[in-house]
Parts: C-alpha cells; sequence; structure tokens
C-alpha cells in the first residue's frame, strides 16, 4: 500500500497551509489586498508577510504597492509561473487520491 | 502526506476559492423575509387597485378601459400616489429585512458585511435593478403599466443570474425562476399582480426556505 508516486511532483512551496490559502485565494480573484489575504486567512502580520515573502521570490505572485487616501495598499496577484506551479500542485494531489483509491 | 492531509488540503483550497470570491453569508430568512414583505406589498396593492371599482377612475376600470394605450398616465387612476408608496414601503421594508437577516448571519460567521465579495456582489445585482428602474420609469410615463410588473420580474431575475457568480450558486435558480415568472406575465398583462406576487412573494420564501433548509438548519462552525 505504498504510495510511490509523484511526490517528486509537490511543490514543496506550497506545503504550508497559508501558502496554499493564499494561491488559492489569488487564483480565483484579479487581485487581493494584503489586509482582505489576512481576514481570509485569520493569520497574524508577521506569519503572513513571511509567506507572501516565499512567495514572492520563487516568483509565484506579484506585489503592488499603492494608496488609499494616505493608507497603503499593497495588493497581490499570481503570476503565469504561479499559476502554472500551483496547477501542477493540484495535479499532484489529485493523483495521490487517485492512487491511494486505486490501491 | 497521506490520503487525509491530501484530502485536508483539498478541502482547505476549495474553501478558500469560495470565501475569497463569493459572498456567504446571504441568509435564507432573508429570502423568506422578502418574499413575507412581496406578499403584504402585494395584499395591500390589491386593495388599492380594486377600491371603488364603481368609480370611472378606479385603477382597475380605467386599466380596462384604455389599456397601455400610451396617451393614458398614472395620475388619471384614483389611488395612484398609493400604490406609489405601497410599492416604495414594500421595497424599503423587504431590504431593510434582507439586510438584517445577513447582518446577523455574517457576524456568527465572522466574515465582514461589507468586504470585496458583497461589493460585487452588490454591483452584479445592483445594475440590472437601477437599470431596470429607470426602464419602469419610463414605461409608466409612457403608459405602458402592463409591462411593469413583468419588467421587474425579468430584471430582477436578470439581476439575479448575474449575481449568482458572487453568492451561493443557488440563487441563480431564483433568478431563472423570476425570469420564467416574467416572460409568462409579458403574455397576461393586466394580470401582473398576481404574477409579481407570485415572482416576489412565493418564489422568494420557497427559495429561502431551501436556502435555510440547505446551508443553516444545521449550526455550521466554518
Amino acid at each position: 500500500m505504498a504510495i510511490p508516486l509523484n511526490i517528486s511532483n509537490l511543490n514543496k512551496v506550497f506545503d504550508s497551509r497559508i501558502r496554499l490559502g493564499i494561491m488559492s485565494a489569488l487564483l480565483v480573484n484579479d487581485t487581493v489586498s494584503y489586509n482582505d489575504l489576512k481576514d481570509l486567512l485569520q493569520v497574524t502580520d508577521g506569519n503572513l508577510a513571511s509567506h507572501l515573502k516565499g512567495l514572492e521570490e520563487n516568483g509565484f505572485i506579484k506585489v503592488q504597492k499603492g494608496f488609499v487616501g494616505r493608507k497603503t495598499n499593497t495588493t497581490y496577484s499570481v503570476t503565469k509561473a504561479g499559476e502554472r506551479a500551483f496547477k501542477q500542485h493540484l495535479d499532484a494531489l489529485e493523483q495521490m487520491i487517485r492512487g491511494t483509491q486505486q490501491s | 502526506m497521506n490520503e487525509q492531509q491530501t484530502l485536508e488540503a483539498l478541502k482547505d483550497i476549495r474553501s478558500m476559492m469560495d470565501r475569497s470570491s463569493r459572498f456567504i453569508s446571504l441568509s435564507g430568512w432573508s429570502g423568506v423575509a422578502a418574499g413575507g414583505c412581496a406578499l403584504v406589498g402585494a395584499w395591500f396593492a390589491h386593495a388599492i387597485i380594486y377600491q371603488g371599482t364603481n368609480v370611472p377612475t378606479s385603477l382597475r376600470n380605467t386599466y380596462e378601459s384604455v389599456p397601455d394605450s400610451g396617451n393614458s398616465t398614472l395620475d388619471m387612476f384614483a389611488g395612484y400616489s398609493q400604490l406609489l408608496l405601497t410599492a416604495l414601503l414594500t421595497l424599503a421594508a423587504a431590504l431593510l429585512l434582507a439586510f438584517i437577516f445577513t447582518w446577523i448571519r455574517s457576524r456568527k460567521k465572522g466574515i465582514p458585511l461589507w468586504g470585496p465579495t458583497s461589493r460585487r456582489l452588490a454591483f452584479a445585482l445592483g445594475v440590472p435593478m437601477a437599470v431596470g428602474g429607470i426602464y419602469m420609469l419610463r414605461l409608466m410615463q409612457a403608459g405602458a403599466f402592463g409591462l411593469i410588473a413583468p419588467g421587474c420580474l425579468l430584471f430582477y431575475g436578470l439581476g439575479l443570474i448575474s449575481a449568482s457568480r458572487y453568492t451561493l450558486g443557488e440563487i441563480k435558480w431564483l433568478g431563472y425562476g423570476q425570469v420564467l415568472t416574467g416572460l409568462a406575465n409579458l403574455f397576461f398583462t393586466g394580470y401582473g399582480l398576481y404574477f409579481w406576487a407570485f415572482g416576489f412573494g412565493i418564489l422568494h420564501i420557497v427559495y429561502g426556505f431551501i436556502m435555510w433548509w440547505k446551508h443553516e438548519r444545521i449550526p455550521e462552525n466554518a
């Protein structure tokens, strides 16, 4: 009942729940603001910022800094590379489930 | 990663996609309450329209003698201002009650009532309704009163269908129901109030009850 398949296709970058959450929200919305992400994920600033940085360094998301009045408004969107990587990750998850169901 | 973790991850992804793009706090009670308001409003409107059918300017009589002639104006009818007032009060009461129930539900779920998702929902529903409202005013000025009830149903139904991408998807069935009622009404003008009461009253209540049954009956922890 071992599952030898496709572990390699799972992307290490998406290992954390918070990163999965960020990518999921960005895939179905053109842009999501920092504050909306914080509300959605219910995480602390430090935690969210470090995960966003991680995703940005991998080239999976882009950051746009702007202002609403005087307040800074940072929004995020997914890059082409990020979309591709996330879809591969989903495919890998799907195959893992198929694999366990067949065995 | 074992199967359990994989399933958890997929569940997380799915829930995040939904929560970030759809406003899911819309309460079934909002639908039931709006439907109730519509029925009460229709009952008052019925009383106004049929009051003193022996008076020549009664709405019903005038309508039967000059249906949608294009040269009748609303102020020819007895009780027209009461009718407009009833319509406005019905709309205000329905919106207020719908808002209250949804506000209660969003507080329970800890989701802000006014966020990016509810903004998109309001826009998707509001644009067709505002355009429809202006169109109804012009119909009224043109004297085509028989087309107002079906028009309300059609524009509202299309608004719901367009809004269904931004909230619980089942609302599109309510939208199709309103559109079908409106289309049927197009061929039975003069009975608009009955179609209107069916669409805005009965369909809302049935929809609201089904939504409550499906999503709210069992207290959720999500």
